[in-house]
């Protein structure tokens, strides 16, 4: 009974390093943009890296996925699955970004 | 001292409490993974539609007419907040607390939901007033092909809510339910992934280069 308790504990506790971390992450986020003007290209560049440090922080905290416990074939598949969208994401953006360069359409 | 069980699944497992539930859970969940990857392929397609389209706007309102960061800092605070409360709602369904509990957080969850969607509609609403409409340019296809279909997954999502809310209270906590609630808590923060990359991309982004 009294490992339960321990065990409940600590993985409360992981969901609320999670949420605190994804809430200091957001309010920096909206901090800067207010603070800064969000025009500017390294501003926007570190907006994207704190939105992609709070993505693998609640993939870890919230969806619990590491190597050492999920099973070998669920990590496969949210990889593949991550191959997949960036060369989707990555395709689009380049030949569509090519076209425009092309038609003189100024974009990006 | 028995081992700690193995987790099967990514996500929350059930664990050793439920054995029976948890190794009916292991195809399921699988199986609700691939299809939750498969919806994250459909939304990275509307994610390049929205980026290759930033700059299309036909001379009609962009971005910064039309994006309202304050309501979605709310709606993030919101999304967020409900994350972490159908966490509890699936912590207090592996740990064996009153069933009352579980239901309360799910009741939390689903006002929250409930909240960001008001907040969401009214935003469209105020963009329509201005001119942001579907049919004005390309950007703005683009926009309501993607938020909106972000919104209807968490509408989905309430009802979903709801209807385990129900089964929980009428057909107690069977296997089958405790199953669906990984489910749940799976799709639920899955969708708030969905929203960090909206404010990121759609807002920030629309921001930064529109």
């Amino acid at each position: 009974m009294d490992r339960r308790t321990e065990m409940h504990r600590r993985e409360r506790r992981r969901y609320v390093i999670g949420y605190g971390g994804s809430l200091l992450l957001t309010l920096v986020v909206f901090g800067i943009a207010h603070q800064f003007g969000i025009e500017t290209k390294g501003v926007y560049l570190t907006i994207g890296l704190l939105g992609l440090a709070q993505l693998i922080l609640q993939l870890i905290y919230f969806l619990h996925i590491d190597r050492r416990r999920s099973s070998r074939e669920d990590l496969d598949l949210i990889l593949f699955s991550t191959l997949v969208l960036l060369i989707i994401i990555g395709g689009t953006i380049w030949v569509l970004g090519n076209l425009a360069l092309r038609m003189h359409m100024h974009v990006m | 001292m028995r081992r700690a069980p193995r987790h099967s699944y990514p996500g929350i497992n059930l664990g050793e409490d439920h054995a029976s539930a948890h190794k009916a859970s292991e195809v399921v969940t699988f199986g609700f993974w691939v299809f939750l990857m498969s919806d994250l392929v459909y939304f990275g397609l509307m994610f390049a539609v929205y980026i290759t389209m930033i700059d299309a706007q036909a001379g009609g309102p962009g971005p910064h007419e039309l994006f309202d960061l304050k309501s979605i800092f709310a709606q993030t605070l919101i999304l967020l907040t409900s994350s972490l409360t159908v966490g509890l709602a699936m912590l207090a369904l592996k740990y064996n607390l009153p069933r009352a509990r579980i239901v309360l957080w799910f009741g939390v969850t689903l006002v929250l939901g409930l909240c960001f969607l008001v907040l969401e509609v009214r935003d469209f609403m105020n963009m329509a007033a201005q001119g942001g409409i579907p049919q004005r340019s390309g950007f703005l296809s683009a926009f309501y092909g993607l938020v909106p279909l972000h919104g209807l997954h968490v509408a989905a999502g309430c009802i979903w809510l709801l209807i385990l809310g129900i089964q929980l209270r009428v057909m107690g906590m069977t296997d089958l339910v405790m199953s669906r609630v990984v489910r749940l808590a799976l799709f639920w923060h899955f969708l708030d992934l969905i929203w960090i990359g909206i404010i990121t991309i759609v807002y920030f982004g629309g921001l930064a280069y529109g």
